[in-house]
């Protein structure tokens, strides 16, 4: 592979006593394209995004970011790194603000902390006026800024998933994860995200990484695709040869899947 | 609101509360006195639990230990070298003990900063472990303060303790330590740092993967918490003018405990609210603790009463009221007035 590959996956197992959920996965994705990670439930997918995100520490294998090594690093350091993720049963912050679960991301990036806070300093309230101004940037993208007041927790499922991508943009990530964002969604609402995840991609010149069973959206808007099965990599490639090969039909999709397509 | 205005109202109900303090100062007597500073002393005591485990999530019970550090401190630096000498009766002090003296604002920053010390050094191994697991290492740092203090009589002067502390902690450092806490306590949960702490305290995972380092914001709230809770222990200590290890046992915790519980985990109005109204009612409930006289009857006193209904109040609050008097809600201007006009809600 001699493009531009923004992160790098060598080799990446996790072992759980005697369970190998992931065995020697291995993938590079390259600058600026969407890629997807697909399999059958259990089969380690959420466990390779928690292994790039440093939640856990692989077996074996490592993790490049750049060609910077990031593996076993904690994650706040790969988030600090340019890493962000979302999770595949949300994670919001419930009690806080809509608003305020977006300048938490944006907390990472701050060089004022509480010391200044404490003593009102002209650059503290200048750096947290500037935070704020993002943060509702970034809830006007993902269009939820009339909510802006509201309790996350009183969010419709729906525009948690949207906040949670946009706290996650709040990072400032050259590289996101996301784990089944269409999860719950409607075909309509499924529509827009794809749209959306196009749309953010250009707009913030990201890379991502998505978990999704929903086959259409993976079809329609992954250039690279990756499968597993019980933790083992059985495919990887382009949309079309993903669909069109037989180990992929008999383990995941299905021979329906195919007739429908 | 704008924020002119806000900084004005803030700066009226300060003067207003000066001029209350001035009055009682000249028209209350000792016993109403006393029991306002206990207020201020029990709401800085408050508010810094409040900043640990309403705010940052940490379920701690190590503040009877912190206490304890600030009081002890703090007692050593205001007496005078003839007083610890007269003081010392079993073991003379070390002469750096004997010798230490410090003027009371010295000494009460002295005893949070010792306070905030030992918070830091037990946080480092201590707050990396789970929640239950916090609670039960923490009192046991309290206990291991309190054995301690027992146990270098040449510091502490062992079991006997200190009497006759210089009683500087009038209303106005009371409350004017009061103010300090609940100043930077608000500024710091107000502030984006203070987002990052109650992102902790909603879902530490996703708080990791916004880029958080938990562990370092743990330690910061926890060592904050600590050396507020040291300053309260030394305002204590000046202000009762005696101490021994037996007054810091685990039901000191267990009061502000109570009041953080019963004003509101993760609400700054509620420990305010709570520290007067609780700190109030345990000393009027005293009164159930002493014979009570009905014409020709007399009905015996019942010493420990005032914990056993303080303590039914607190299982009535958790069971039917868990999130006690404020929840996490805020008294704010904006909300004062939209209750006066009669708006609901306009940000
Ligand atoms: N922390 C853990 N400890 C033990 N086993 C784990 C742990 N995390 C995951 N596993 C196991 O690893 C395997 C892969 O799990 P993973 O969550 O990665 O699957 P997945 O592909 O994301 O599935 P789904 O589509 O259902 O989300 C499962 O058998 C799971 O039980
Ligand atoms: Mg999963």
């Amino acid at each position: 592979m001699s493009a531009d590959v923004i992160i790098k996956a060598e080799e990446l197992t996790m072992r759980f006593g005697g369970l190998i959920a992931v065995s020697e996965f291995s993938a590079g994705i390259e600058r600026g394209s969407i890629a997807g990670l697909i399999g059958p439930n259990g089969a380690g997918k959420t466990t390779c995004f928690n292994m790039i995100t440093g939640f856990y520490k692989p077996t074996e294998g490592r993790v490049l970011l750049n060609g910077e090594d990031l593996t076993g690093r904690p994650p706040y350091e790969a988030c600090k790194a340019g890493i962000a993720r979302t999770f595949q049963n949300i994670r919001l912050f419930g009690n806080e603000t809509v608003l305020e679960n977006v300048m938490i991301g944006c907390h990472m990036r701050q060089k004022t902390g509480w010391l200044q806070a404490v003593l009102y300093l002209p650059s503290y309230v200048k750096e947290e006026r500037a935070i704020r101004k993002r943060s509702m940037e970034l809830l006007d993208v993902v269009g939820l800024a009339d909510l802006a007041s509201e309790k996350a927790n009183s969010l419709p499922y729906g525009a948690q998933r949207r906040l949670e991508i946009a706290r996650a943009l709040a990072t400032s990530p050259s590289f996101l994860l996301l784990d089944e964002p269409a999860a719950g969604m409607n075909p309509q609402e499924t529509q827009e995200l794809m749209t959306f995840i196009r749309d953010i991609r250009s707009r913030f010149d990201l890379t991502i990484l998505l978990i999704e069973h929903d086959m259409k959206v993976v079809m329609g808007i992954c250039e690279q695709i990756w499968v597993l099965d019980y933790g083992v990599t059985i495919a990887q490639g382009r949309p079309e040869e993903i669909q069109a090969n037989p180990k992929v039909i008999e383990a995941y999709l299905g021979e329906e899947y195919v007739s429908h397509a | 609101m704008k924020t002119s205005t806000k900084i004005s109202l803030n700066l009226a109900v300060t003067a207003a509360l000066g001029l209350f303090l001035f009055w009682a100062q000249g028209s209350l007597d000792g016993y109403k006195i006393q029991i306002l500073n206990l207020i201020a002393v029990n709401i800085i005591l408050a508010l810094s639990l409040n900043l640990i485990y309403g705010f940052t999530g940490m379920f701690s019970l190590g503040h009877a230990g912190f206490m304890a550090i600030g009081a002890y401190v703090c007692s050593i630096l205001i007496m005078t070298p003839d007083q610890k000498e007269m003081l010392f009766i079993l073991d003379a002090a070390y002469p750096w003990i004997q010798n230490a003296h410090a003027p009371f604002l010295v000494a009460v920053v002295a005893g949070g900063l010792t306070a905030a010390v030992a918070g830091y050094l037990i946080g480092v191994p201590l707050l990396r472990l789970g929640d239950d697991y916090l609670g039960i290492a923490t009192l046991g740092f309290a206990e291991i303060v309190r054995v301690i203090a027992n146990n270098i009589p040449r510091v502490t002067n062992g079991a006997l303790g200190f009497k006759g502390i210089p009683d500087y902690a009038n209303l106005w450092w009371n409350f004017g330590w009061c103010l300090v806490t609940f100043y930077v306590i608000v500024r710091i949960i107000n502030s984006n740092t203070g987002n990052a702490l109650k992102a902790i305290r909603d879902d530490e995972i996703a708080a990791k993967a916004m880029g958080i380092n938990v562990f370092r914001y743990k330690l910061l709230s926890f060592s904050i918490g600590a050396f507020f809770a040291g300053v309260g222990g030394a305002l204590l200590a000046s202000l009762l003018t005696t101490i021994d290890p037996k007054m810091f046992l685990f039901t000191l915790t267990f009061n502000v405990l109570m009041i953080v519980v019963t004003g509101g985990l993760g609400s700054i109005t509620g420990s305010i609210m709570a520290g007067v109204g609780i700190t109030a009612l345990l000393e009027w409930l005293r009164f159930v603790e002493n014979p009570i006289s009905l014409g020709s009857f007399e009905l015996p006193g019942i010493p420990g009463m005032r914990m056993v209904v303080f303590s039914l109040a607190l299982i009535f609050i958790i069971l039917f009221r868990r999130e006690g008097i404020m929840g996490m809600r805020e008294f704010t201007w904006q909300g004062a007035r939209n209750l006066l006009t009669g708006k609901r809600r306009a940000s």
